[in-house]
């Protein structure tokens, strides 16, 4: 009794420390984020962009000047008078339903890259804590998932449900955890025999304890430039499927469901066509940009690597 | 090496196997079924609809259903398609050519920019790299199928050079020009992404290359700078290429959908998107089971194609 309860006075202790050490990593490595956007132009410029589109997303509701499915004047009306940048093929003010749509899209991205993060994290850990026969099972599974492609799976999953936006990021996030789940595996296994998490153990740390304490904290820099880039593709696979009309359904909008009908009127109305890929582009390599600054800051195995 | 082929061949087939069962499950689980298409036509009543079903096996159990089908896939028989009423074998045939013929397309275009972007981008001035990065970083993250309707927008609406879509011209007999003039836009669209991937990738590894012991030693016999980097640097930087084109199997068929989709290419990837929308499940399973084997085929052959060019790697 007495054994286990200076055991866990031992582990509480080591944690806290791991929780000190944790914090003044953290502040150094923000220090690092900082000082690299400070003179990273690029890099600057999208986390202003970034944080530009998000906030039109947050206050769509407020900055629209119109109801994004009202229908405000006749299809295809050119810029000026009550609209900005025009109406959409079927008379929607354009302006309002880019703002709307920004959520849609923004929330996709979001959503889909923590549940990557989440389910990658799991299935890494997992499989790298374990090794044997778990390892085994769940890199079978990895494998299995990389081998049918992403976008056609995500395609046919999302054509036979009745999809939702909920449903949209489920289905995201559960067919692109594959890179994170390898990464994840990858850190915990050459973490999972060091010194501190050894000495964790011989504390008499539980299994759930040594993961989440001791070995995934030190995991967390190379997570997050993963979860970062993982934003950026889930945008994209949402803008696909909305594209090819099994993402996001009409009237709701999102910015790949804008140009599902755009192409058709590619003749009479070109800019109903440009304006929804523009912003999905710069938002994309906007999130890019970050990821990369992010990962010079964050990832100390990478530091030195030639930066463009 | 001969092992080493038996050992990988034998670990593709659990994985195969793997698939097979997800894709069955899969669309079998899918709600309204592969009847979903008649059961609201008012032309097929009740009765008709129980025949069908029974002259197509849906009335078995579910582990029944699979071993027949798994069966009648090894032998080769891949059923008949829902929407064309012909073998899917052949229709899948036709439709693997178009692909391929583009991805090849593609893949010429991507290999003769993307290596002296790369090389570029590895040896210039820091400032034309930077600019060069942030291009390429664009490339990467401009969705396919917008890319392919500003090319469409420009080249076809506007400037009126190529054709809005389509393998061929309609009527007109083979001719190869006519070929290379219709597969020009969808392969540049397509040859983008990989251009902007490789570049930066070539990039790396050829900055990697140049630290190496066996540059200086081609410095130090008074080579020319040009020829370290291309003769001694490049050939190195080159080899982990060869990986990435083999991973890369899979993903250009996924994005080949798109791509063929916005330039009505008559391709797998757009074979897919209609197959889905008309439900036409022997189509749709035999074209999963077909990217499978193509992605495992293309990770297999990366292997042994880097163990060949690179002699410092033995397969064994």
């Amino acid at each position: 009794m007495a054994g286990a309860g200076v055991g866990m006075e031992g582990s509480r202790s080591a944690a806290a420390g791991a929780v000190l050490e944790r914090g003044t990593g953290e502040r150094r490595r923000g220090g690092r984020l900082w000082a690299r956007l400070r003179h990273d132009p690029v890099a600057a410029a999208s986390a202003v962009f970034l944080l530009l589109v998000t906030l039109a997303a947050v206050l769509a509701p407020a900055l629209a000047p119109h109801d994004p499915s009202a229908i405000i004047d006749r299809p295809m009306a050119p810029a000026g008078g009550e609209t900005r940048l025009g109406t959409d093929d079927l008379g929607r003010d354009l302006v309002s339903r880019l703002l709307y749509a920004s959520r849609v899209s923004l929330a996709v991205g979001v959503g889909a890259a923590m549940l990557t993060v989440l389910i990658g994290t799991l299935i890494g850990s997992l499989a790298g804590f374990y090794g044997g026969r778990i390892d085994l099972a769940l890199s079978g599974l990895i494998n299995l998932m990389l081998s049918i492609p992403t976008l056609p799976l995500a395609l046919v999953i999302s054509a036979f449900i009745e999809i939702d936006l909920p449903l949209l990021i489920l289905v995201i996030g559960g067919v692109s955890w594959t890179g994170v789940a390898r990464i994840v595996r990858a850190e915990v296994l050459s973490l999972r025999e060091r010194e501190f998490v050894v000495g964790g153990r011989a504390l008499g740390a539980r299994d759930s304890r040594l993961v989440g304490r001791y070995i995934l904290v030190n995991a967390v820099p190379p997570i997050i430039v993963a979860a970062t880039l993982q934003v950026a593709t889930a945008i994209l696979a949402e803008s696909a499927l909305s594209y090819l009309g099994y993402g996001i359904q009409p009237p709701v909008a999102s910015w790949g469901n804008m140009l599902q009908n755009a192409q058709r009127y590619l003749r009479t109305a070109p800019e109903l066509a440009v304006y929804p890929g523009l912003l999905i582009s710069v938002t994309v390599v906007s999130i890019n940009f970050l990821g990369d600054a992010l990962r010079d800051a964050l990832d100390p195995a990478r530091r030195g690597a030639p930066n463009w | 090496m001969r092992s080493y082929l038996v050992r990988r061949l034998l670990a593709i087939v659990p994985t195969l196997l793997a698939v097979s069962v997800v894709i069955f499950l899969l669309l079998h689980s899918a709600p309204g079924g592969p009847m979903a298409v008649y059961a609201n036509n008012p032309n097929v009543d009740p009765a008709d609809l129980a025949r069908l079903e029974a002259s197509l096996g849906l009335h078995d159990p579910y582990p029944v259903q699979y071993v027949k089908w798994l069966g009648a896939m090894l032998t080769g028989n891949w059923g008949i398609s829902y929407k064309y009423a012909r073998p899917v074998g052949g229709i899948l045939g036709e439709r693997l050519l178009a692909t391929l013929q583009l991805v090849l397309a593609s893949l010429v275009i991507a290999s003769a920019v993307a290596v002296p972007v790369g090389v570029l981008a590895a040896t210039t001035r820091p400032a034309l790299q930077r600019l060069i990065g942030s291009i390429t970083m664009l490339g990467v993250s401009v969705p396919t199928f917008w890319l392919g309707i500003v090319v469409l927008l420009v080249f076809s609406v506007k400037l009126r050079v190529l054709p809005s879509g389509g393998m061929a011209t309609i009527g007109a007999g083979f001719d190869l020009a006519d070929r290379l003039w219709h597969v020009a836009g969808p392969a540049a669209v397509l040859a983008t992404l990989e251009i902007a991937g490789w570049s930066r990738y070539l990039r790396s590894m050829l900055l990697e290359a140049m630290g190496q012991d066996y540059i200086r030693t081609a410095r130090a016999k008074g080579l020319g700078e040009a020829g370290v980097i291309l003769r001694h640097g490049l050939r190195n930087a080159l080899l982990p290429l060869i990986t990435l084109l083999g991973l890369q199997g899979g993903r250009l068929v996924g994005g080949a959908m798109i791509t063929e989709t916005v330039f009505s290419w008559p391709g797998m990837g757009r074979l897919l998107v209609e197959s889905l929308a008309a439900r036409d499940y022997p189509v749709l399973m035999a074209s999963f089971m077909l990217m499978a084997v193509l992605v495992l085929a293309g990770n297999l052959l990366a292997d042994l194609s880097y163990g060949v060019a690179d002699p410092r790697i033995r397969l064994d």
